[in-house]
């Protein structure tokens, strides 16, 4: 088992509820406990079918079964489909130390349009993710999954994303068993994209 | 993910508690289970009724938590080990088979667990009772696991102590650990030979030559014998610390986070009990004496606090004598589900440490941010979902009726209708069958002056449920109301469950189908069937069914599959797009319309252009929105057409 870089490791993956965000983070999961760590995936999400946060806490160590929630200010990395949810997610869980990876992509929520509650600019948005983070990788995942077919797939480009990243313990050939398992069908398209993650994350190498 | 009956002794996955409750059972050789879909109990079943196939082992979908508690009970007195799931209101509703199976016991039959998933913080349920009370109300062996191998290694356990008992016993389980993920290192499937018989020897019944409630009370003293060295309790601390904790439950986890952060391994212990009733308290009080102040963090009620201040009590002045922390002192919140940080702010104030949970100039920053730029997202409707085209044409039709009608409201996606969601539609609703019940009610009122028309709402998998009981009553004693149906086809809030209206079973065999408006219509009454895509149609015949007063409850079926299973069979049927040409913007008199009020997702309003627009991430394509602008400005055209529809 390779050391973690920090134990126990807490992840944050976040995403509005049908972006997929619970499949980034099972095969996140699912390969970490094949390499042996001791992972727990706790989740929140709202109780309609859409439109709310669904927060997924990982926590990976070589010893303990850590809890399900991550403790306030305490994230070690955070993955956001969306950038107001990134934004979010440093709110409650950031530090001065976290690492975060964000898709820029808005999805707008029914309050604003329905209550006159204005989407922010994401620019300003952008600009504050990365003055909060000790790293920031942005990863254009919605417009390049799209250019593969299907823009659900952004979840997959992530996931790429991260292991490039090389935060985790965890590369390209941990990863096909996992997606093997996941998507038995459709398994090429979604290796392209998480390969495309990878390749995104070496323009900040 | 493999199926849950792979057969790798000291293999480790990654379960769900419900998984790993499921692989328990199958480790512990259960041939019989019964549920109704719940979260956050629901995967308990589908894991096992996926494997059916390979095992000798049957799983059904019941109609209801009293019938599957009952089905369990029957499976487990002709010798099959058996399991009833359920959230914790399918445990009200099975309350009444379980408040009589206690006390009979199990004829000598084979084991029998109830496993009841709570819901601290209420995420997914209309309350968030703590169940546990009902293993204390009722005598009956509770058992808690505090991580995901406890929720599969207890199942085997339960089932031998339950046959030991002869009675009916329960695993009360949280959701941050049912439904939630973690490793479980699996053990031996069971080879158990699984033959049914019933034992004709006569026993003991409740005619009263035996009291069955002290008989039950001799078994719970049996139970806390066994419970005072269960392997399910466990210590981790120095021997006499400066602070005890009792936990249970995902508590545990927090409990143990929060003393490694603070470092004060060397101080603080930490009692995690397994076995939560009846309460091993000769190992309680063993502990007790070690302290002089205790900590109880626990899930939602103060159950094991107060339980063990009870007896406490009763140990007279050379008893333990510590300070009792936890919800009574106002250390840990009294309601809601916890975190580590509940465990973290506890501990800190009774230990007198500084805990910051991160740089302040850090926090300062980040909340001027997000004070900004966090905006608020309410959960809604899937993009495509029918409810939203049944509770606009509702909508429509009250408003045209003019009379101050409502709805009620029930369980499911379709609780939607008490939001915006659903346009506020739904204004009062209690339990599964409760918007039945209560519009039962409300259409009796009439002697009162009572003249707004009421509309009871159920989903369909609640109209098998508990709806037919209260339309029956409605019936019989001419209630003057409409009962809307929205039948989506499946039971979509859980995952896609079937029911008597699809007529596939649990175990993926055709069953009959009972179909709504047949059970409906042998009931003598007027049943409407809807497609709620069909708007305008919709909102006519609701209008008219409303006004067809004086003769007892009418049904409007609103039948249109969910928009989630329908896309996982099939393509997108058409695409949508705004015609900016035809879109007034900010200067239409309809006042944003689609955005402001329709408030389907894949509908955003471009700042910049001043015009709606289709979200084409999360448009699903069904066309709804097209037919509400009153520009006709939103088009759509079959998928993979070409050209531009009119």
């Amino acid at each position: 088992m390779k050391a973690l870089i920090k134990d126990p490791l807490s992840l944050i993956v976040i995403g509005v509820a049908g972006q997929g965000n619970v499949v980034t983070s099972f095969l996140i999961c699912d390969a970490l406990v094949n390499e042996g760590y001791k992972v727990t995936f706790g989740q929140t999400y709202p109780a309609q079918q859409r439109g709310g946060p669904v927060i997924n806490y990982i926590r990976i160590s070589e010893h303990i079964q850590a809890s399900p929630i991550i403790p306030e200010g305490r994230a070690d990395v955070i993955v956001a489909m969306e950038p107001v949810e990134a934004m979010r997610m440093l709110n409650q869980y950031g530090n001065p130390e976290v690492m975060t990876i964000v898709n820029p992509r808005p999805i707008q929520a029914i309050d604003v349009t329905g209550f006159g509650n204005k989407y922010p600019s994401v620019e300003k948005l952008m600009e504050d993710i990365t003055a909060l983070s000790a790293k920031t990788w942005v990863i254009q995942a919605t417009e390049e999954a799209r250019k593969l077919g299907n823009p659900i797939m952004a979840n997959v480009i992530l996931v790429g994303a991260l292991v490039g990243s090389g935060v985790l313990p965890l590369d390209r050939k941990a990863m096909e068993p996992v997606l093997q398992e996941r998507f038995p069908k459709t398994l090429d398209i979604n290796m392209k994209a998480l390969e495309k993650g990878i390749e995104l994350m070496k323009q900040y190498a | 993910m493999p199926d849950i009956d792979i057969d790798a002794p000291g293999k480790t996955l990654m379960l769900m508690g419900n998984e790993a409750i499921a692989r328990g059972a199958l480790e512990a050789g259960v041939g019989f289970i019964a549920s109704y879909p719940g979260t956050p109990a629901t995967e308990i079943l589908p894991r096992l009724a996926e494997v059916t196939k390979s095992r000798n082992l049957y799983a059904e979908w019941s109609i209801n938590e009293i019938v599957a508690m009952l089905n369990a009970a029957a499976a487990a007195t002709a010798g099959i080990r058996s399991m009833a799931s359920m959230k914790q209101n399918g445990t009200n509703v099975a309350l009444d088979a379980i408040a009589n199976l206690n006390e009979r016991g199990l004829r000598g039959g084979a084991g029998l667990i109830l496993v009841n998933a709570d819901d601290p913080g209420r995420r997914n349920s209309p309350n968030e009772q703590d169940t546990r009370s009902v293993a204390k109300m009722l005598d009956i062996p509770l058992l808690e696991p505090g991580d995901f191998q406890e929720a599969k290694d207890m199942i085997p356990w339960l089932y031998e102590l339950s046959e030991e008992l002869d009675c009916l016993v329960m695993l009360r389980v949280v959701a941050k650990i049912s439904h939630t993920r973690g490793n479980v290192t699996l053990g031996e499937l069971s080879r158990r030979e699984q033959k049914a018989h019933f034992d004709l020897m006569p026993t003991i019944a409740s005619w009263g030559q035996i009291n069955l409630h002290a008989r039950l009370h001799e078994k719970l003293k049996r139970a806390k014998e066994r419970f005072e060295t269960s392997p399910f309790n466990r210590y981790l601390g120095p021997e006499t610390p400066d602070l005890l904790i009792i936990s249970c439950g995902a508590s545990f986890l927090y409990a143990m986070e929060a003393v490694r952060i603070l470092g004060v391994q060397d101080k603080v212990g930490v009692l995690n009990l397994g076995t939560i009733w009846p309460l091993p308290e000769k190992l309680i009080e063993k502990h007790l004496r070690n302290t002089q102040q205790v900590l109880f963090i626990e899930e939602v009620h103060p159950f094991v606090e107060q339980s063990v201040m009870e007896f406490t009590a009763s140990l007279g002045p050379d008893g333990p004598r510590p300070f009792f922390y936890g919800k009574r002192s106002r250390h840990i919140p009294s309601y809601g589900d916890l975190t580590p940080d509940n465990a973290l702010g506890a501990i800190a104030k009774i230990l007198n440490i500084n805990y910051q949970s991160r740089d302040p100039e850090y926090a300062e920053k980040v909340q001027v941010a997000s004070k900004e730029e966090v905006i608020t997202r309410l959960g809604t409707l899937c993009a495509g979902c029918p409810h939203r085209a049944s509770y606009w044409a509702i909508h429509r039709a009250l408003m045209l009726d003019g009379r101050e009608g409502f709805a009620t409201g029930d369980a499911g996606c379709m609780s939607a209708g008490f939001g915006p969601a659903g346009y506020f539609v739904a204004k009062y609703g209690a339990c599964m069958g409760g918007g039945a019940g209560l519009a039962d009610g409300y259409g009796k009122l009439k002697r009162f002056g009572f003249t707004q028309p009421v509309i009871g709402g159920e989903g369909d998998s609640t109209f098998y449920h508990a709806t037919i009981p209260a339309l029956l009553n409605a019936v019989w004693n001419q209630s003057d109301f409409t009962l809307v149906v929205y039948d989506n086809s499946t039971t979509a809030m859980t995952g896609f469950q079937p029911h008597p209206g699809v007529g596939m079973t649990a175990m993926g065999a055709q069953g009959k189908i009972v179909p709504i408006e047949d059970i409906c219509r042998s009931f003598g009454i007027r049943v409407e069937i809807c497609d709620p895509f069909e708007l305008e149609k919709t909102t006519e015949v609701m209008l008219d069914v409303l006004r067809d007063e004086g003769h007892g409850p009418r049904v409007v079926i609103m039948r249109h599959e969910c928009e989630l299973q329908r896309a996982r069979r099939e393509r997108t049927p058409y695409e949508v797009s705004v015609n900016p040409d035809k879109c007034l913007g900010e200067s239409c008199g309809c006042d944003r319309l689609c955005v402001r009020i329709f408030r389907c997702p894949g509908l955003r309003w471009n700042e910049q252009t001043g015009k709606s627009e289709i979200d084409e991430v999360i448009c699903s394509g069904c066309g709804l929105c097209a037919d509400i602008c009153p520009r006709g400005a939103i088009e759509k055209k079959a998928a993979g057409e070409v050209g531009v529809s009119q």
